[in-house]
């Protein structure tokens, strides 16, 4: 297990994995809040058009998956100044969002021969062959977040849970919802390069699902959140280094299988409790 | 009344609305409407749906201008004070704060507006009294007992409990609430509103309620403005709720009965029809 670490694609992989989980698990706890989980989904098959259109055009992959990302989080998140973010017809519109860029995806597929070898990259990600400035990328990206996060955190709270008084005392809701999907297609852009575009999603959407099953306090939240994204993390690692299987299949395994306990032993505690009332 | 004592201590109202005129688009919701609230003043404003009762309360706030007419609050233009206003608006989507436990809602009534954040070891003597502060909110309402709880697990009436201990943390001197007793019980209607009436009293902030139903207030208000067909009417209770004033007011018959223990029965305006106020009068006499 030491002499795992002694590899330096290894120990890339537990570096640039940890910062991923960091950053997941913080926006991830926020789009639960807000139940984008939806939009969240949306932002993470943006990859897929974004790294397409990539070469075609020619330009850098990372390139196309931030801007298509960028570009997405903005259509999703638009919105006349007196409209909230929920109900029917913003998620008419995210599905309408997703839709294009699949179409666009499979589009541009036929466009080029040479995309089917990046195919597969693009959904399972580089995560063994990450490179220094990747690396220094995405140490100065988890800064900016979790600063950024710090910094507005309480009143991204208010204004999720309260758009409306939230916005009578002051906040600048509608700022605050574009960029709040704006910060998560970026951290999604950087993260689908190296975890896939299937993996995105699952570090996304599990650990805060089971933080917000374990704690109810916000700032607890997010720091569980992260921290079962870290543990999720290196567990996989491990499991994946001494297996055959990839990555991926030991992150979305091991963090259902964690959920199901989870909601199984505090159905069974509280079972106990209405016993003994 | 309540306020009444007090009016002649501090003469300087709350709100003092007068010939206000609000024109959304190119219709006029209301004219020449005139209000004035005092501390410890409890006013409900009542109408039908869609009469502009919201609107008032938006103007008060500032976040919509009066096309004619004057508005003061607490002494300044609308919005010029909105610290010291404690607002509760009409349908919220807090179903998001299910998994959030209840006292921090209320303490985003506090801080939720504030940037930036404390470097941990800093601040504690503030930090001590914004505790201390949401605690005695808590208090007041009675909710202290359910408050470390998730707030999507606790009843409507306690999570109106919460809502209400989160509009009034701030201390403000002037409560606005949009339809409170939505989707309550008539017990917990009328357990809200004897919270409230509490509240305006012991605080001493002036209350203004939205509401369409005037049976579960009569007993706790010091005034009411009705609002209607375009026009308001002010004024104490026994001047204001009598079938010639409401008919006049709706333009249709409004019959306001008095039952036996003198309390009123308003009967025949829209949006609080017969026979559900009728029977609840009579069986919840007691109150
Ligand atoms: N954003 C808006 N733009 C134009 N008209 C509006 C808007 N919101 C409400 N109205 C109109 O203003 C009137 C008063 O609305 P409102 O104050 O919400 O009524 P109430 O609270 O008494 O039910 C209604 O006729 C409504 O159609
Ligand atoms: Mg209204």
């Amino acid at each position: 297990m030491i002499q795992m670490l002694s590899y330096p694609f290894m120990q890339h992989a537990v570096i640039a994995g940890t910062l991923i989980a960091v950053m997941s698990g913080t926006l991830g706890w926020f789009m639960v809040l807000r139940r984008q989980i939806f939009a969240g989904h949306t932002l993470s098959t943006m990859s897929f058009p974004g790294a397409t259109a990539a070469l075609v055009v020619g330009i850098p992959l990372a390139m196309g998956y931030y801007v298509a990302c960028i570009c997405a989080a903005i259509a999703i998140g638009w919105r006349a100044p007196t409209r909230h973010l929920t109900g029917p017809l913003s998620s008419a519109r995210i599905g309408t969002i997703q839709v294009v860029g699949f179409a666009t995806g499979f589009t541009l597929l036929g466009y080029s021969t040479h995309i089917l070898g990046g195919l597969d990259q693009l959904l399972f990600g580089t995560f063994l062959g990450i490179d220094r400035t990747q690396l220094i990328i995405l140490i100065a990206m988890t800064c900016v977040v979790v600063v950024i996060i710090a910094c507005i955190g309480r009143p991204l709270v208010f204004a999720s849970l309260d758009p409306e008084l939230a916005e009578a005392v002051g906040l600048p809701v509608r700022a605050l919802d574009i960029g709040f999907l704006i910060l998560l297609g970026v951290v999604v852009a950087a993260t689908a390069q190296i975890t896939g575009a299937l993996l995105v999603f699952a570090l996304l959407v599990t650990p805060p699902a089971i933080a917000q099953r374990l704690t109810a306090r916000p700032a607890q939240g997010m720091i569980v959140s992260a921290g079962i994204g870290v543990a999720l993390i290196w567990l996989s690692l491990i499991c994946a280094y001494f297996s055959v299987y990839p990555l991926g299949f030991f992150t979305t395994s091991i963090g259902f299988a964690v959920y199901v306990i989870v909601v199984v032993v505090q159905r069974s505690a509280s079972g106990l409790r209405a016993v003994h009332v | 009344m309540a306020g009444e004592s007090h009016h002649t201590g501090s003469p300087s109202a709350l709100v003092r609305v007068s010939h206000g005129t609000v024109v959304r688009g190119t219709s006029t919701i209301w004219s020449d409407l005139n209000l004035e609230v005092f501390p410890g003043e409890f006013t409900a404003i009542l109408g039908p749906n869609g009469s502009g009762k919201s609107t008032l309360l938006q103007v008060l706030l500032g976040r919509m201008p009066l096309a004619g007419g004057s508005a003061e609050v607490i002494g300044a233009a609308p919005g010029a004070r909105r610290a010291d206003i404690g607002y509760l608006p009409q349908h919220r989507a807090i179903t998001a704060a299910e998994r959030i436990r209840a006292i921090d809602i209320v303490g985003l009534g506090l801080t939720g507006a504030r940037w930036g954040f404390r470097i941990p070891g800093t601040g504690t003597a503030e930090a001590r009294r914004e505790r201390a502060q949401i605690h005695e909110a808590l208090d007041l309402v009675g909710a202290s007992h359910y408050a470390q709880r998730a707030f999507g697990e606790l009843s409507g009436g306690e999570q109106q409990r919460i809502l209400i201990a989160q509009a009034i943390v701030r201390k403000p001197a002037f409560l606005l609430l949009d339809e409170p007793l939505d989707s309550l019980d008539l017990p917990t209607q009328a357990s809200v509103v004897a919270l409230i009436r509490e509240v305006c009293t012991h605080q001493q902030i002036g209350v203004l309620l939205v509401a369409h139903d005037v049976n579960p207030l009569l007993t706790a208000l010091d005034q009411v403005l009705y609002i209607a067909n375009g026009h308001a009417l002010q004024g104490a209770v026994d001047q204001v709720i009598t079938s010639s004033q409401l008919s006049a007011l709706f333009g249709m018959p409004i019959e306001v009965l008095t039952a036996a223990d003198g309390r009123r029965v308003v009967i025949g305006t829209p949006d609080a029809p017969h026979h559900h106020g009728h029977r609840h009068s009579d069986g919840h006499g007691h109150g």
